[in-house]
């Protein structure tokens, strides 16, 4: 997994809430067989019109969005379906971290394993962030995964949660199947002792 | 001892290790796995050299990419085609149980697991499914997983779990005719919203809970996700006994006795206390639609939809305005009467012999009006035999609508059967977001009697006009 330490980056704007898995990836490219590929395929039917041509007015077509790494999204961001596909395809874009003040159980999860960072914030952070985003395109935040901070504009800090053992996974680039397999002796004497 | 919850009785006996600060490893007893979520999970296990630890505690299906149409084994494209060969081929080379396209135990994932008896009380299941949280309904921990996780069970038989909260959702009172398990979970979702269980396992108490059969039971804890929730658990008891018994997987004789006993023992224990708990009254409850772009947006039938001045917080606002606008509706109208195109009857959550059953009854003596497209989709090759044994499918014929073959349907839309863009549908499955049975296709939510109902008049309708009239 990609190691996650600190980021700088601006970010996309998506001021809308319950923004479910169908819309991050719709079900008909779930027929792949690969997790990389994922990036054009994106918030599709929001971001290509009928004829397949780049919607203007969908924000990550706007120049000002290319090149950005965190993308600052409404409350229950990731709502829906358990697909993976959705991080696969939200790091396939080019996104590192998701600033929203709510994420859903299993998108956080799926997130967390693929060294995409779900940032949770207090709706006032959430505000002010989104103001001063979609005012200046250029604004840079910056995520620092040790201190789980969030830093911008003139003295806007803030914390973020984030349980100790996805910190130091994301920290060091560590693959969670990893340290599951580490258990194998005592998944032996569980199975022998209950099933 | 402490009183337990339900959850936490069947968490305790499950958990391998504990520690402070870090997550609980988990062993899964039951690991179910579908054509769309698996094949990186078999790849990643692949590049590491890993085998499957416990081969024959997964199962595997074809259900989310396969076409319905009748009696005929094909595929939609070139790559769907790909990803069913490569279940098979993983199947195969891992030593995994595969009820593939035209195997007769072959179905809905959330719908083969309990009816061949996989499903128990007590036990931990998973799926690379959101709607895993059906198999609650007996009593077991259940959850959807992503595709990593799905390689974390493959190759270990565990996850890395934390332990979520619990929420009570207490149902208490007596259903009104026409009202069903649908209508239960459709207004916990309008009660608490997509996210409002977010972070919390459900078990649903009370005694309209206990009246429902096992299916209206499964019905209710498939869309737990919906209200946020990964799982939805229900105490087992005898309803959940006497639909397991006999079923192929579960112990037989002296071993079932046994079970039953260890089974009984899992319901929350008097004095166990929840995290949350929300109430529900059941003899105030009325059939259920939703009329927006999320399960939360849902409404009593002969509601109007909200109008604009409901919603205090200006992105709440923004959000039903922009479902307003994509389902092409006026705040505070009717949905009664809203001419209607397409009628879906299936999916995990109502494809069961009871829906069905709820559905033709509707459907006997009456004809599915002119212009409206029909579908009816049961969730198993069980389910359609037994449903052909009862002359259902003739109902359904007679009355106009498709009877097909088993499958996802057009819960998912990535099998050929979807909404073409602007159509309306009331359908029985479990998703109503923007695109999810088709690019531009607008859903309303509802029961197998709303549905039928509105497929028999051409417009969303309460099935109490026809039915108790």
């Amino acid at each position: 997994m990609a190691q996650f330490t600190t980021l700088t980056s601006h970010a996309v704007p998506l001021p809308e809430e319950n923004v479910d898995t169908d819309q991050i990836i719709p079900a008909r490219f779930l027929k792949v067989t690969d997790k990389h590929g994922l990036g054009d395929s994106l918030f599709c039917d929001w971001r290509y019109l009928k004829d397949g041509s780049n919607n203007p007015d969908f924000v990550l077509n706007q120049a000002a969005s290319q090149g950005a790494q965190i993308l600052l999204a409404g409350n229950n961001f990731g709502s829906g379906s358990s697909r993976e596909h959705a991080p696969w395809a939200l790091v396939g874009w080019g996104f590192r971290a998701i600033i929203s003040t709510g994420f859903a159980d299993i998108f956080k999860s799926n997130s967390l394993k693929n060294g995409l960072l779900p940032v949770e914030v207090s709706e006032a952070v959430y505000k002010r962030l989104m103001e001063a985003v979609q005012l200046d395109r250029s604004t840079e935040i910056t995520i620092d995964l040790q201190s789980q901070s969030v830093t911008a504009l003139d003295g806007l800090e803030t914390t973020f949660p984030i349980d100790a053992f996805s910190k130091h996974c994301l920290l060091e680039g560590i693959d969670q199947l990893g340290y599951l397999l580490s258990f194998d002796d005592q998944i032996t004497r569980h199975e022998q002792q209950r099933t | 001892m402490e009183p337990r919850t339900l959850f936490q009785k069947v968490w305790d006996a499950r958990v391998v290790v504990e520690e402070p600060d870090r997550p609980a490893v988990l062993y899964i007893d039951l690991h179910l796995i579908h054509e769309v979520t698996s094949p990186q999970a078999f790849t990643g296990l692949r590049e590491r050299g890993l085998r499957v630890r416990r081969p024959e505690k997964t199962i595997a299906t074809m259900d989310h990419s396969t076409p319905t149409l009748p009696k005929a084994l094909w595929v939609i494209d070139d790559q769907a085609k790909a990803q069913l060969a490569q279940l098979e081929s993983n199947c195969k080379e891992f030593g995994i149980e595969l009820y593939a396209l035209g195997d007769s135990r072959n179905g809905i994932v959330h719908v083969i697991g309990p009816e061949r008896g996989f499903t128990q009380p007590g036990k931990t299941i998973v799926c690379g499914d959101s709607h895993t949280s059906t198999h609650g309904a007996f009593g077991a921990l259940a959850f959807g997983i992503g595709t990593s996780e799905v390689e974390h069970v493959l190759a270990t038989q565990c996850l890395l779990q934390r332990k979520a909260k619990t929420l009570e959702v207490r149902v208490e009172g007596q259903l009104m005719p026409a009202v069903t398990a649908k209508d239960i979970i459709l207004a916990l979702c309008a009660e608490i919203g997509t996210g409002g269980g977010t972070g919390y396992v459900i078990e649903f108490t009370g005694s309209a809970i206990r009246a429902l059969d096992m299916e209206g039971r499964m019905t209710v804890c498939n869309m737990s996700i919906e209200a946020g929730a990964r799982a939805g658990m229900i105490g087992p008891d005898e309803t959940t006994f006497e639909y397991l018994k006999g079923r192929d997987h579960v112990p037989q004789g002296a071993d079932w006795d046994a079970a039953v006993e260890r089974w009984i023992q899992l319901r929350t224990d008097e004095g166990a206390t929840f995290d949350k708990t929300v109430v529900i009254d059941a003899n105030k409850l009325e059939p259920m639609i939703t009329y927006g772009t999320n399960p939360g947006m849902g409404m009593q039938i002969s509601e109007p939809m909200p109008t604009m001045d409901r919603f205090e917080d200006a992105s709440q606002r923004a959000a039903f305005e922009k479902a307003m606008g994509y389902m092409d509706l006026q705040p505070g109208q009717r949905l009664l009467g809203k001419k209607i195109d397409v009628v879906f009857i299936g999916s995990c959550t109502n494809s069961r012999i009871s829906d069905l059953r709820m559905a033709a009854g509707v459907f006997s003596g009456r004809k599915v009006a002119d212009g409206v497209r029909t579908l009816v989709v049961p969730g198993s090759h069980d389910i359609k035999k037994q449903a052909e044994a009862e002359g259902l499918d003739r109902i359904f014929e007679e009355a106009g609508a498709e009877w097909r073959e088993p499958g996802c349907s057009m819960c998912i839309a990535m099998n050929g059967d979807n909404l073409e863009p602007g159509q309306y549908a009331v359908s029985t499955s479990n998703r109503n977001f923007e695109g999810r049975q088709g690019k531009g296709g607008r859903t309303f939510l509802a029961s197998p009697l709303t549905a039928a109902a509105s497929a028999v008049r051409g417009e969303v309708t309460d099935p109490r006009t026809l039915l108790l009239s």
